[in-house]
């Protein structure tokens, strides 16, 4: 396999054409849950990350078996690229107990422990304490895991942002703070929310190393994730992973932005979809593009008639997990 | 009387004082452009500029504090905290500055703010958007607690909690806003720690807040159906309670139910269940009934986070058990 050579490309055209398959089953999957709740199928609060989904994709490939990672309430990317089954997501979108969460979390509240996802959030910065302790934990244990915390730029706004990460370099502990900045908290712009253009600055503040990356390039999302984790893991401490990026669509589903212009948004669309950038770079055959949009047809569909099929939990089963 | 939606009674609250009175302004997040995400603040940037009408990053506990702040000058902000399950990131600023400045300072220093936010279940939000936490506040002495089930009361109370001196925090629910219901042309201030009888009867008082009174009122209807006469009584505001109030309606109808959204164990109904039994113990004929959520976080699956919360039906069901003891 030929190398696509770029500075910083490195990996093979097949390597790519993984992240992309992963690129497009999260992009195809969010759509379709724009879809089923706009024809009433889901309830409650959904976010999706259309726009996003490199940063996903890129971090979560570059993590070992035994990392852990925290997320937001921006969390179904990151479930799908930690390897969460898009049955399993689904099934908890629609309340099913075959769901991730057994139906007790929500899109807000996914789990999959068993492969790292210990919480998704709907508090903003709500988890980034307990990837500080969890990776305290490694390191008291002397195991090499590391432990990843996904958050907003919104989100370095809450004190637990600051007090997590003034702890988290002052113990040395091996987590990695991954950053999705987008530019918006829900309506509010960056620069009505951010003293600051370069979130970098926070991170120097605690006197954390720190990356910034192009959140919509999947390859420099990895070959940055990649240097972050060994960094954390070799015991050099905690990173901050600054990936710049653009939402492609509202905060929420049903968001209707008065907040930002169309000009904005389409530009934003035509110029810094992820998805598209990594198709444009392979020049993928049409032929190919197709078998890969199909394959995602079919699981992104089999998930929605697997979660229609799924059995709903008994009300009074609301009762049980309160207590371990 | 005009007809006004809950939000726009709450809005409008906010509107006059704002008119009125340079010293009030509101901050919060996503109320400027927005209109704050359930649309209680819409249209106020326009009227009021970005001066006034403040859009803050998601800093809870630093735009609490800087709300108290702002009132120990002597002017009468209003935050608004997006969800109630995030006065929990503030609760520290409010539990140990707002409710005490007052006090430690032997009367020198007053905090005229009021802290609206709201919340509850209902659409499946999942366990960390749907609590109702107003009970917490109530056992914090040195605060004020309001919770409206109308659009008129939202409106007179705001408009109170505004002009208190010390630190309200202000309760909508969900649910309600779209609620319409007539209010005076003119806005008339309540006082704070006045119930409201929405509906009189004989055999058992139903003391219910928030949503919960209007299942209380649509219970009550169904109740006069099978002979059961039922007084529904809404405290309105929380702290300071309306006791008086309370003991006479028990006195009268000598049955009690009380009925919140809130979580049943150590809830505000317990509170009243102590106060009915102290002060209405020789009239009472059954013992104080409590209708509530459930004892769990409220969970997402609609099934089960209906069956989690109380309905109407389950404040029937108190009424008949009150109603059946010997
Ligand atoms: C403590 C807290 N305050 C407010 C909210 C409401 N809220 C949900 S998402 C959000 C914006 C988050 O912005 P950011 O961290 O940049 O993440 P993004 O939505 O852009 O992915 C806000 C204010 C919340 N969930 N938690």
């Amino acid at each position: 396999m030929a190398k696509v050579e770029q500075k910083g490309h490195t990996l093979s055209r097949e390597r790519l054409v993984d992240f992309l398959r992963e690129l497009l089953l999260i992009r195809r999957f969010e759509e379709k849950v724009e879809e089923r709740f706009r024809a009433g199928d889901l309830s409650g609060f959904l976010h999706v990350s259309l726009g996003q989904e490199a940063i996903a994709v890129g971090v979560c490939r570059a993590l070992d078996g035994s990392d852990v990672v925290a997320s937001t309430h921006r969390a179904h990317a990151h479930a799908l690229a930690l390897g969460m089954h898009p049955n399993e997501l689904m099934a908890e979108l629609y309340g099913k107990v075959e769901g991730c969460s057994r139906g007790y979390g929500g899109s807000m509240h996914l789990y999959d422990v068993a492969r790292g996802l210990i919480g998704s959030n709907a508090v903003v910065g709500g988890g980034l304490p307990s990837i500080t302790g969890s990776a305290l934990a490694f390191k008291l244990r002397g195991e090499p895991r590391v432990a990843v915390a996904f958050l907003g730029d919104g989100a370095t706004n809450i004190g637990t942002f600051h007090e997590s990460l003034n702890l988290a370099q002052l113990w040395g502990v091996p987590a990695v703070f991954v950053c999705e900045n987008n530019g918006y908290a829900e309506s509010t712009p960056a620069w009505q929310q951010l003293p600051i253009t370069d979130l970098a600055k926070r991170a120097v503040a605690f006197g954390m190393h720190s990356i910034t990356v192009d959140g919509q390039d999947v390859e420099a999302v990895y070959h940055a994730a990649q240097r972050a984790m060994k960094h954390a893991r070799d015991g050099k401490g905690p990173v901050f992973l600054l990936a710049n990026t653009h939402r492609l669509t509202g905060h929420y589903v049903g968001d209707p932005q008065v907040y930002r212009s169309r000009e904005e948004l389409r530009e934003a669309r035509e110029t810094q979809d992820p998805l598209e950038k990594l198709r444009a770079r392979l020049e993928l055959p049409g032929e190919e593009w197709d078998e890969l949009e199909h394959e995602v047809a079919v699981l992104v569909q089999a998930s929605v008639d697997f979660a229609l099929n799924g059995t709903d939990p008994r009300p009074e089963d609301a009762l049980e997990n309160v207590y371990a | 009387m005009v007809t006004m939606t809950y939000r726009e009674a709450v809005r409008d609250a906010m509107a006059q004082a704002m008119r009125a009175d340079p010293d009030v302004f509101v901050m919060g997040e996503d109320i400027a452009e927005m209109g704050g995400s359930m649309g209680v603040t819409q249209g106020m940037l326009e009227e009021f500029g970005p001066e006034r009408v403040r859009n803050t990053p998601i800093s809870e506990m630093a735009i609490v504090g800087a709300g108290i702040g702002a009132a120990m000058q002597g002017m009468r902000p209003i935050v608004e905290i997006m969800y109630e399950d995030f006065t929990t990131l503030a609760m520290e600023q409010i539990v140990n500055q707002a409710a005490k400045h007052r006090y430690m300072s032997g009367g020198q220093l007053s905090v005229p703010l009021t802290i609206r936010t709201q919340g509850g279940a209902g659409w499946s939000p999942g366990a960390q958007h749907a609590q109702q936490v107003e009970a917490w506040f109530c056992h914090v002495p040195g605060l004020k607690v309001v919770y409206p089930s109308t659009p008129a009361d939202a409106r007179a109370l705001l408009w109170s909690s505004i002009y208190d001196d010390n630190c309200v925090l202000f309760f909508e629910h969900r649910l309600l806003y779209p609620l319409k219901g007539e209010v005076p042309d003119e806005l008339e201030p309540l006082e704070l720690g006045s119930a409201r009888v929405h509906r009189e009867g004989e055999d058992v008082t139903v003391v219910a807040i928030g949503r919960l009174v209007h299942e209380a009122l649509k219970a009550a209807e169904a109740a006069e159906a099978e002979g059961i006469s039922v007084e529904v009584l809404d405290p309105r505001t929380l702290l300071p309670l309306d006791e008086d109030a309370l003991v006479r309606s028990v006195r009268k109808t000598s049955r009690c139910v009380v009925a919140h959204e809130a979580v049943v164990r150590m809830g505000f109904g317990a509170e009243i269940a102590a106060v009915v039994q102290e002060r209405a113990f020789d009239h009472l004929d059954a013992p104080v009934e409590r209708v509530g959520a459930k004892f769990c976080p409220v969970p997402f699956a609609p099934v089960m986070e209906q069956w989690v919360v109380p309905h109407m039906e389950d404040v029937l069901a108190a009424i008949r058990r009150t109603v059946g003891r010997e």
